[in-house]
């Protein structure tokens, strides 16, 4: 799965420890995630989603090739 | 404390009560273990006490190591998972390996169960170290 987080982040002038606090993770979890190491639950996703006021679609994009 | 703060210190804060629950834990196994020797002279009283205290103690442990597990965000629990999946695995396997090398006369002493335990210690932390390293 591909995803926009380092690049919303980065329009925010966000650090990942600021994401992480934001989103109650590790700043680790953030930092898989924008490298694409690890996919977010769906509950993570949502609140990823609510928290920059978009739609999850327009964060997450399905892979095919991954 | 902000409520977005508030998971990290939760996390902490489990993270030292798991911490004291082992120690606790690994005082009251030294108790049963030398306590009958060196303390009150096998009397069964206080060494059933004693083993009472120490199985209360490990459930304390135990209850601590899951509320520190359910306390951690997904990729965590994760690493976690993978590695207490990968424990329990090499515990099982050397444990029944190890323990027919005696019977099989391949080894000339008893096995002992800290033996087990020690590998499946070194198990974990490695797991949880190659975990860690494998989503940085």
């Amino acid at each position: 799965m591909r995803n926009r987080l380092k690049v919303l982040r980065a329009e925010r002038n966000w650090t990942q420890a600021k994401l992480a606090e934001e989103l109650q993770v590790s700043r680790q979890t953030i930092n898989a995630i924008e490298k694409g190491k690890f996919d977010p639950s769906l509950p993570l996703a949502f609140k990823t989603a609510r928290l920059f006021g978009m739609a999850i679609e327009e964060i997450f994009q399905f892979d095919e090739e991954a | 404390m902000t409520s977005n703060a508030s998971w990290a210190a939760q996390n902490k804060a489990n993270t030292h009560r798991l911490r004291n629950w082992t120690f606790a834990w690994v005082l009251t196994t030294a108790l049963l273990a030398f306590g009958p020797r060196f303390l009150w002279d096998y009397q069964a009283m206080f060494t059933v006490a004693a083993l009472l205290l120490n199985v209360g103690v490990g459930g304390g442990m135990i209850l601590a190591n899951r509320a520190h597990l359910q306390g951690l965000d997904e990729l965590q629990q994760r690493i976690f998972l993978e590695a207490a999946a990968i424990t329990l695995g090499v515990g099982l396997v050397f444990a029944c390996a190890y323990d027919l090398l005696d019977s099989v006369q391949l080894i000339a002493f008893e096995p002992e169960i800290a033996h087990v335990v020690i590998v499946m210690c070194l198990t974990f932390l490695g797991a949880m170290i190659a975990g860690h390293r494998k989503y940085q």
